[in-house]
Order: C-alpha cells, then sequence, then structure tokens
C-alpha cells in the first residue's frame, strides 16, 4: 500500500491549514456561502439535511488498520459513533459540525488520509477493482496507476473548477469489470498490444445520473507512459468547451455526444499532440517506484488447503453457503479472499459503526497483513486470508454481522443514504432496501435466483447507480410524495448496459411485491444457466410489464 | 484605479482599464490618457492601429479561444484573462495555454470575480498579476498564493512534476 514521503506530508499539512484558514474565514463571515461552497465541497464537507456531512476519501479503496481505528475515534469524538462506505469506496461521517472538521482533517493526515476533492467540480477519487493485485487474471496491478493519477489530480491548478464532477476508474481484469468503467468520465481498461506492451483503453463520456450513457472508447490503446498527458489533454478540452450554462448538461458525456466520439477523440489527439512529450509524460523510473509500494505481502508457502475446507464444509453448513458465495479464489496457493458483507437485514447498506470499524482492523491484522479495501457494492475485503483460517474467522465474523453470505445475490442491494440523510434525495432508499432484505430472507431462495444486481438510488443523481442494476430502483416525487420507478437490464460490467424503465411507478409498500413479481417471471422463463440479466436479455422487458401491472 | 498583486504577494497601483465590448453598432471608446485591455479580438482585427502601442493590451472572456492570438501574442505588454464567475474555471486553461504554447513572456492578469482562494492556482497556471475583488481583504492575497510550498503536477510554474523530482 502507498505510504507518504516527506512531499505527501508536507502538502497533506499544508491542505489542513488551508481549510482551516478557509473555514475560519467562513465562519467569520469573509466567505460568502457561494464562495465557500466549492472549497468546502473539495474538502469533502456538504451541508446536508440534518447536519453537514464529511466525506472521507479512500484512494482506489484500500485502507489499513490503524486508518480503521482512527475513523472509529473520529467517529466516536465527532460524530455519532458510525460511519458510512460510499460506492465511490469511500467514508461518510454524517453529523459532525463545521467547525470541527479542520480538527477532524488534522486527525486524518496524522494516518495519511484526506477528504481531498472528495465532492465538487474537480477530479474526484479514482477507483479500482478491489481485487487488484490477488486475483489471477489481472493484466497488472492498477493501484499503481491509480495512485499515480491520484497524485497528478489532487490540487491541479487547471482542473479545480471544471464544469462539472468528474469521475475516473481503473480496471485490469480481462474477465471482469468490478469498477463500472464505463459508466465513468473516463473509464481506464489496462490491455497489452500485440507487441506485449501495456496500456490502457480509454473510454471517455459514460456516468450515470439524469443522461445516462455506456462511454465509447475513445482511444483502443495508450501507451502506459502516456497515460497522464492524455489525462490532461481530455481534461484540458473538457474544461474549455464542456458545457457551463446548465448543470444538467455539463458533464463530460454531453460534450462527447455532441462532438461524436470521434470528433471529441480528434480534438483530444490534436491537444495531446502538442504535450504528449512534455514533462508530465511518466517515466518508467516513476511507475516503478510508485509500484514498489503496492508488492505483494509476506505470503507463506502453502498449498491449497482442499481437503480441510471439504471437510470444514461438510461439518459446518452455514460455513459452506459462506465460503461458496462470499469467498473467492486467490492467485497464491492457499489464500483466498474474503468479503465481509455489511448488508445485515436492519443495518443499512454499507453502516458500519465505531465498534465494528476497530473489529474490521483487528481482523485486518490478524487475517489479512493489516489491510483492508472497500468496494463500490458497499462491503469490505480481506484480500489475503490463510485459507487454513477461513473456518475461524468465519466463526469471529459471524456474531459481528459480516458473514451474511448474499453476496452477489439480490440481497446484497447497493443503496444510496437516501432522504433519511441526504438533502438531494427525492425518496428514501434506505426502507426499500430493508423492505426487499425482509421479503427475500430465505438464502436458499436466494442462491437459486443466483447473481442479481438491486440498485436502488433516492434521487436522479443516482449515487446508487440505479441505472446499471439488473433490477434498479430510483426514488421519485409525485406532488411532495414519495413513489418509485423500476429499470431492468442494467449491467456495470464488462457487458455494460443501462437498464430500461418498466413503467409507471409505486408507492414504497408495493416495493417488495412487485421485486417479487418481477423475479417470478425471471424463475418462469430463465433457462438452466441463465443469470437473471440473461433472460432479461433473451425474453425483453414485455412479460416483466406484463405481470408486474396485471 | 486597480490594486494589482503580483506573485510574491506584493501590492501595486497602476491604472490599466478594461474596455468592454461595444455593443452592435458602437465603436470602441479606448480612454486617452489611460492603458487600456480592449477585446482581443477587435485587437486583432484593427491591429496595425497598436502594434508597437505600450498602452494598448488585450482581455480575454473565459469563453473566447486564445488561438487567435497565436504568433503574436508577444507583440501584447499586457493580456488579462476574464473569469466572469470564480467558478468558471476556463480561465487557468487559457492561461497555460497562453504561456505554455504560445509562449507568452509579458504581464498575464487575471481579472473579474477574482477571489483569495484562487489566486494560487492562477499562479500556477501562468497569471502574474491579480486584481482582486475590491471587496475581498488584500493583506491576505500572500498568505493565499502560498497555502501550498510545490505541487504534484507541472504547471506553468514548473514543468518538473513531483514525479521526476523525487526521482533526482
Amino acid at each position: 500500500m502507498y505510504v507518504y514521503d516527506e512531499h505527501d506530508r508536507q502538502l497533506a499539512a499544508e491542505r489542513v491549514a488551508q481549510f482551516r484558514d478557509q473555514t475560519e474565514r467562513a465562519l467569520a463571515g469573509e466567505l460568502a456561502e457561494d464562495e465557500f461552497l466549492p472549497l468546502r465541497l473539495q474538502n469533502g464537507l456538504y451541508i446536508q439535511r440534518l447536519a453537514p456531512m464529511l466525506r472521507i476519501c479512500v484512494p482506489y479503496g484500500m485502507l489499513r488498520s490503524n486508518q480503521l481505528r482512527r475513523l472509529a475515534r473520529i467517529t466516536r469524538d465527532y460524530d455519532k459513533g458510525y460511519a458510512h462506505f460510499t460506492t465511490r469506496q469511500n467514508v461518510q461521517l454524517n453529523w459532525p459540525a463545521l467547525e470541527d472538521v479542520p480538527d477532524i482533517l488534522a486527525e486524518l493526515a496524522e494516518v495519511e488520509m484526506h477528504a481531498n476533492q472528495t465532492s465538487g467540480n474537480c477530479i474526484r477519487n479514482t477507483t479500482t477493482d478491489q481485487f487488484s493485485g490477488v486475483q489471477a487474471d489481472e493484466i497488472t496491478d492498477p493501484r499503481p496507476y491509480c495512485e499515480i493519477i491520484r497524485q497528478w489530480s489532487t490540487f491541479h491548478p487547471e482542473f479545480a473548477f471544471l464544469p462539472r464532477k468528474f469521475k475516473v476508474a481503473v480496471n485490469a481484469s480481462e474477465h471482469t469489470d468490478r469498477a463500472a468503467i464505463q459508466v465513468h468520465d473516463i473509464g481506464l481498461q489496462m490491455v497489452r498490444n500485440e507487441a506485449g506492451e501495456l496500456g490502457f483503453r480509454v473510454h471517455v463520456g459514460g456516468g450515470l445520473g439524469r443522461t445516462p450513457m455506456v462511454g465509447p472508447v475513445i482511444r483502443q490503446f495508450l501507451p502506459e507512459l502516456d497515460l497522464l498527458t492524455y489525462l490532461e489533454a481530455v481534461l484540458r478540452v473538457y474544461n474549455r468547451y464542456g458545457r457551463r450554462d446548465n448543470k444538467f448538461k455539463a458533464r463530460i458525456k454531453i460534450l462527447v455526444k455532441a462532438l461524436t466520439p470521434e470528433g471529441f477523440a480528434e480534438k483530444v489527439e490534436a491537444e495531446w499532440q502538442h504535450i504528449k512529450d512534455s514533462p508530465t509524460r511518466l517515466t518508467r523510473e516513476a511507475i516503478e517506484r510508485t509500484q514498489s509500494y503496492f508488492t505483494e505481502p509476506d505470503y507463506a508457502a502453502l498449498d491449497n488447503a482442499t481437503d480441510l475446507l471439504a471437510t470444514q464444509r461438510f461439518e459446518h453448513r452455514g460455513f459452506d453457503q459462506w465460503l461458496t458465495h462470499n469467498v473467492d479464489s486467490h492467485k497464491k496457493p492457499g489464500y483466498a479472499i474474503v468479503n465481509l458483507t455489511l448488508k445485515k437485514t436492519g443495518t443499512p447498506p454499507g453502516d458500519v459503526t465505531d465498534q465494528q470499524l476497530e473489529q474490521i482492523a483487528d481482523l485486518a491484522d490478524e487475517y489479512s497483513f493489516g489491510e483492508i479495501r472497500v468496494t463500490h457494492h458497499q462491503n469490505v475485503v480481506l484480500a489475503d486470508v490463510r485459507q487454513d483460517q477461513l473456518l475461524e474467522l468465519w466463526h469471529a465474523i459471524t456474531p459481528m454481522g459480516f458473514a451474511t453470505a448474499n453476496l452477489n445475490t439480490l440481497t446484497d442491494v447497493i443503496c444510496c443514504p437516501g432522504g433519511d440523510f441526504c438533502a438531494l434525495a427525492n425518496a428514501k432508499s434506505i426502507p426499500v432496501a430493508e423492505a426487499i432484505q425482509r421479503k427475500f430472507d430465505n438464502l436458499d431462495y436466494l442462491y437459486d435466483l443466483g447473481n442479481i444486481d438491486l440498485n436502488i438510488s433516492g434521487c436522479m443523481n443516482a449515487c446508487g447507480h440505479h441505472h446499471v442494476g439488473n433490477i434498479g430502483v430510483l426514488g421519485v416525487d409525485k406532488k411532495g410524495d414519495e413513489f418509485y420507478q423500476i429499470s431492468l437490464g442494467g449491467s456495470s460490467h464488462h457487458d455494460a448496459s443501462i437498464g430500461k424503465i418498466l413503467g409507471p411507478s409505486f408507492a414504497r409498500d408495493e416495493m417488495p411485491e412487485v421485486i417479487s413479481k418481477i423475479i417470478d417471471v425471471y424463475v418462469d422463463k430463465r433457462t438452466e444457466e441463465e443469470t437473471f440479466l440473461d433472460t432479461y436479455r433473451r425474453v425483453g422487458i414485455d412479460p416483466f410489464k406484463e405481470r408486474v401491472y396485471a | 484605479m486597480p490594486k494589482v498583486i503580483s506573485p510574491d504577494g506584493s501590492i501595486r497601483q497602476d491604472n490599466w482599464v478594461v474596455v468592454p465590448r461595444p455593443a452592435e453598432g458602437e465603436s470602441l471608446d479606448i480612454p486617452a490618457d489611460q492603458p487600456a485591455l480592449i477585446p482581443a479580438d477587435l485587437w486583432l482585427a484593427g491591429h496595425e492601429h497598436f502594434t508597437g502601442r505600450a498602452d494598448i493590451g488585450v482581455w480575454f472572456d473565459s469563453h473566447d479561444e486564445p488561438e487567435i492570438l497565436d504568433g503574436r501574442v508577444n507583440e501584447l505588454p499586457v493580456i488579462a484573462v476574464n473569469f466572469p464567475k470564480f467558478s468558471d474555471g476556463r480561465g487557468y486553461s487559457i492561461g497555460r495555454l497562453l504561456r505554455e504554447r504560445f509562449g507568452y513572456v509579458n504581464e498575464l492578469r487575471a481579472i473579474g470575480d477574482v477571489l483569495l482562494d484562487q489566486l494560487q492556482f492562477m499562479k500556477r497556471c501562468g497569471f502574474d498579476a491579480y486584481v482582486l475583488r475590491p471587496d475581498k481583504d488584500i493583506t491576505k492575497a500572500q498568505k493565499c498564493l502560498n497555502f501550498f510550498s510545490q505541487g504534484y503536477q507541472a504547471a506553468t510554474d514548473t514543468d518538473i512534476p513531483l514525479f521526476r523530482r523525487r526521482a533526482s
């Protein structure tokens, strides 16, 4: 994992001092509310429905145990004793006091954390696959490239006041995309060209929100050393020509669409020609230096514990289910990737208490080299667990509430904080998630249904990624009442697609039954081996419509 | 008369006036006794009248394209870029293009909705004169120009990004 050097430490300290000064001027009335707004947003600070909300950055989703312990302490000392893991792999506090935020930032800086650019019209936290570095099918570890992008984008003087927020995601797996890169402003797929050289396929102009789009490819192969100069060219074209007259049309996807992907790509190439050989061009040395922070932990030389696990599975049915659903294979023999689910019914998806944060820190130290990853599905990953310790770990996490063996099933819901917390929301989302989780409480039935992404957003801003849910739920406001619109057929993976709206919206108490009917259609129509998405793509939306609105 | 901040935070006064774009059918109203900044495209259209005049500079608005002055920028003693709203970031790109691509060496001035917390970004993007919005506390400019001792990226102030400095 990346470790700050004296430059990073100095910049972090200067940032804290800057924000302290800005907060003091804001509280003294020297900064008008609209002048302070972008400054506080670039420090992750929202003024929310009930209180301020602070979004703390977790670069590409990685945390160390000491950072988790500090987060736990911060939630106790400055908040209400819990935090929320978000779909951008970040952490949110829902109740900090404005005047405490500089102190919170100072506490974070002590453990090499910050809240830089977690909001505002600037380049946000770069995200990636939570299994980076530990899976067998990745082209290379994407995290060093994410760190390189993090540094380049941090306090970038030219791109701090873009037309709108800007999100970059990197994926290096050949067969899956857990980073949803095609629905980002820039999606970078790591590839090797025919000569075996490493580079990126560049998608630009994907995104959710009001006008959801899958990002087209604007460059099939970008050599790795050209990463930053090319990003700079894309951002400069966007900064200059992105629309600023209407915030709903200000995302880069609208510009790409207006110019056509080809036209946009030409503009970027023309810009890039001027700067591609500038000193911003990466060096082999810079990449290797960054890679040196992401070396393998001190793995033991092990064999796969196949027989042991088979015996343990036989003895413990719950362990068997958990192993099947929440544990993934690891590139190293004798190790496994463990997903701690934060989707226990009755707890808002992604919420963790201060105690749970400390428990996760202890688990990381005990079982996974002191590191964890946050997933964009709002779960937590211990990436390096010995197979012969899995049963012990399962026993440990079951009472903590992290062993709900529903990963990737219907009840592993992505859900934004919604109207319970967020000032933007039109409707509550957490109670909808909970009602659906209660309706589908039979694990065997969930396993029979297979992988289904159910994503819930409380408003058009789509923090819950409803457009790319196989089943998407969007909270809408109708004359002051909360209703919910369903879409079907979305995907955020390699086969990315935007869901199609089923029809008129429903009242909240109808939602579990509506989801149930949709599932019934799938069960009726599926062939063996078909996932929900496969069946939907084969039969289309009409059978679902007929059943739901019958 | 504008108070102008320099990159080191020192304050001076000068009397450059920004001449607004004339309305349709009107002509440019250049003051007789003061140096003036005129819209860049109008300067270009009549540049034979202005070349060599130390009292005529130009200004760009945030949506203007500085490309129109490619090859001519150093005929101008001052170029100003207007920030119509502090949150309109196009001026930063204009600054870098003027400095890095078109090789502009004379004064580059930030005008308009220029606030304290944007000064260091402006400095890094090549601006070396700042006309702060008058209601802001100019004595705080020096501090705000120097919140950060260095940057991660190359920009107009340094062409050596931190990753290259770390290597040396």
